[in-house]
């Protein structure tokens, strides 16, 4: 095994170029475990803590840019009213130890169903900066994710950012597990509310192949929502759209039975967490709109 | 390959450093440093639990070569480290704890059941104190979080000291003197200022 250590991202470009099978490495939390573990041998091991602005942020007009190896620890501390479903979704990671190291960059890149920070990030809407030596190109979160533990990267490219938009209203994250800290998530679910462009958007982790969208779970929210004129007259969302969106969510999920759960739990753990993320986002967006209103 | 590094404030130098291993394999097996506890060598335990540049850290998930240049601390180094804070600084210039006394580091003292004579810190005398160590193998990454909960938040709430201790499991269960013992720890810090 060779041990590399850019010290810039040009370098890393180059050596990932010369060296399409590096394994890059930053917080470590899931490639030193396969390595431990004997799963895995790279032939080459790329440091990326060198690499200074993959743990910075910018915060910009529209949207976060958020550097591959910022920790989840800043992210909770940092991030939490522009990126509230990340920050949520965050705390829920593991332990401060693994939180202070590992972040978003590392999901990504290993891309299992379960990562914590997807469903945040699909519900967000967010796109992935990659980059080679031939040049960077910008991946919708919606196309980044390809299969189990998979994701759209080429050989030659390293995950340099995310791209996430800023929060225009509530968020909310939810994960099942059997306790609060050290759990991977028997499935979790992130919703966020648009009120800018009146559309909602979700994201499913560990109950499919692949952590997903319910796409047609919120097309029907955005029509329920739109004809009842929810948002403007602030109304309760009436339970029978409630149960209805909460029924297409857990029918959006394709999971399996694998040691954590069974298929047929996950599916229903996704409907009642899809109920009450709806539930939640939509009382906090009634509670500003009523401050608002108050306060003009 | 060879790696540099700060240990407990002082530069160390390990080789034959295999490229694929952990922090944790470098402190033990290198440096003879078997403070740092290998339970489960993926992240899950916390006992090998370490400062790197001031976090707390699993030292089995930081790769050898990733600590290049950087500070370590280490439940040997502790009780400098705890001193130095105290005391804001090091002011006679030869601080840290050297390798071999690291290595020969023992919270015996005098007697052990009270931890007198002996240099410890002061979340180290308080889990003797309240009784929090049962088999120990969970201690030293407990006593590093804890340390570092206690740095940043000097009036923990229960729920804060559960939150720092989240990432350490004791198979005991002796949690409730654990708990206790960073009590101890904290009101002890609040006399002293």
């Amino acid at each position: 095994m060779d041990f590399l250590r850019p010290a810039s991202w040009e370098e890393a470009l180059a050596a990932k170029a010369e060296h399409p099978t590096a394994v890059p490495i930053a917080g470590g939390t899931d490639v030193m475990v396969e390595i431990n573990f004997d799963h895995r041998r790279p032939e080459y091991l790329m440091d990326l803590n060198r690499v200074g602005d993959l743990s910075e942020w910018e915060v910009g007009e529209e949207s976060v840019r958020l550097g591959a190896s910022v920790p989840y620890t800043k992210i909770m501390e940092n991030l939490r009213a522009e990126l509230p479903g990340l920050a949520l979704a965050s705390h829920t990671v593991a332990s401060p130890q693994i939180r202070n190291r590992g972040g978003v960059g590392g999901n990504l890149g290993t891309a299992s169903p379960a990562g914590d920070a997807h469903p945040a990030l699909l519900a967000a809407g967010a796109e992935v900066e990659v980059e080679s030596v031939r040049g960077s190109r910008r991946i919708p979160i919606d196309e980044f994710y390809t299969g189990v533990k998979r994701n759209a990267l080429a050989a030659d490219e390293l995950i340099r950012s995310v791209h996430v938009k800023k929060a225009d209203g509530p968020q909310q994250f939810s994960k099942v597990g059997t306790r609060n800290a050290m759990v991977i998530a028997v499935c979790a679910f992130g919703f966020a509310l648009h009120p800018e462009t009146r559309t909602v958007r979700t994201g499913i982790g560990s109950a499919a192949p692949t952590p997903i969208r319910a796409k047609a779970a919120e097309e029907f929210l955005n029509a329920a929502l739109e004809e009842g004129g929810f948002w403007d007259n602030g109304k309760i969302v009436t339970p029978s759209v409630a149960k209805q969106f909460a029924d297409l969510c857990s029918a959006a999920c394709n999971p399996i039975d694998d040691v954590r759960g069974t298929a047929s739990y996950r599916r229903h753990a996704v409907g009642v967490m899809a109920r009450r993320t709806l539930t939640w986002t939509w009382e906090s967006y009634r509670g500003t709109r009523r401050t608002t209103e108050g306060a003009a | 390959m060879r790696v540099n590094f700060t240990v407990n404030g002082r530069p160390q130098e390990a080789d034959d450093v295999w490229e694929g291993e952990s922090l944790l394999y470098v402190l033990r097996e290198r440096l003879g440093l078997p403070g740092s506890k290998n339970a489960c060598e993926q992240g899950e335990c916390g006992s090998c639990t370490v400062r790197l540049d001031g976090e707390p850290v699993c030292s089995c998930l930081v790769a050898a070569g990733q600590v290049e240049g950087r500070e370590v601390v280490t439940v040997e180094g502790l009780a400098d480290y705890a001193k130095q804070r105290a005391e804001a600084g090091c002011a006679t210039g030869a601080c840290g704890t050297s390798l071999q006394n690291a290595q020969g580091w023992q919270a015996k003292g005098t007697d052990s059941h009270t931890g007198e004579g002996a240099e410890l810190s002061p979340i180290q005398q308080a889990f003797i104190d309240a009784g929090a160590v049962q088999c120990g193998f969970c201690t030293p990454g407990l006593l590093v979080a804890a340390d570092e909960m206690l740095e940043r938040n000097p009036n923990p709430s229960d729920a804060d000291i559960r939150e720092a201790l989240s990432g350490n499991l004791c198979r005991c269960t002796g949690y409730e003197k654990i708990m206790d013992a960073v009590r101890l720890a904290a009101a002890r810090q609040g006399e002293a200022v």
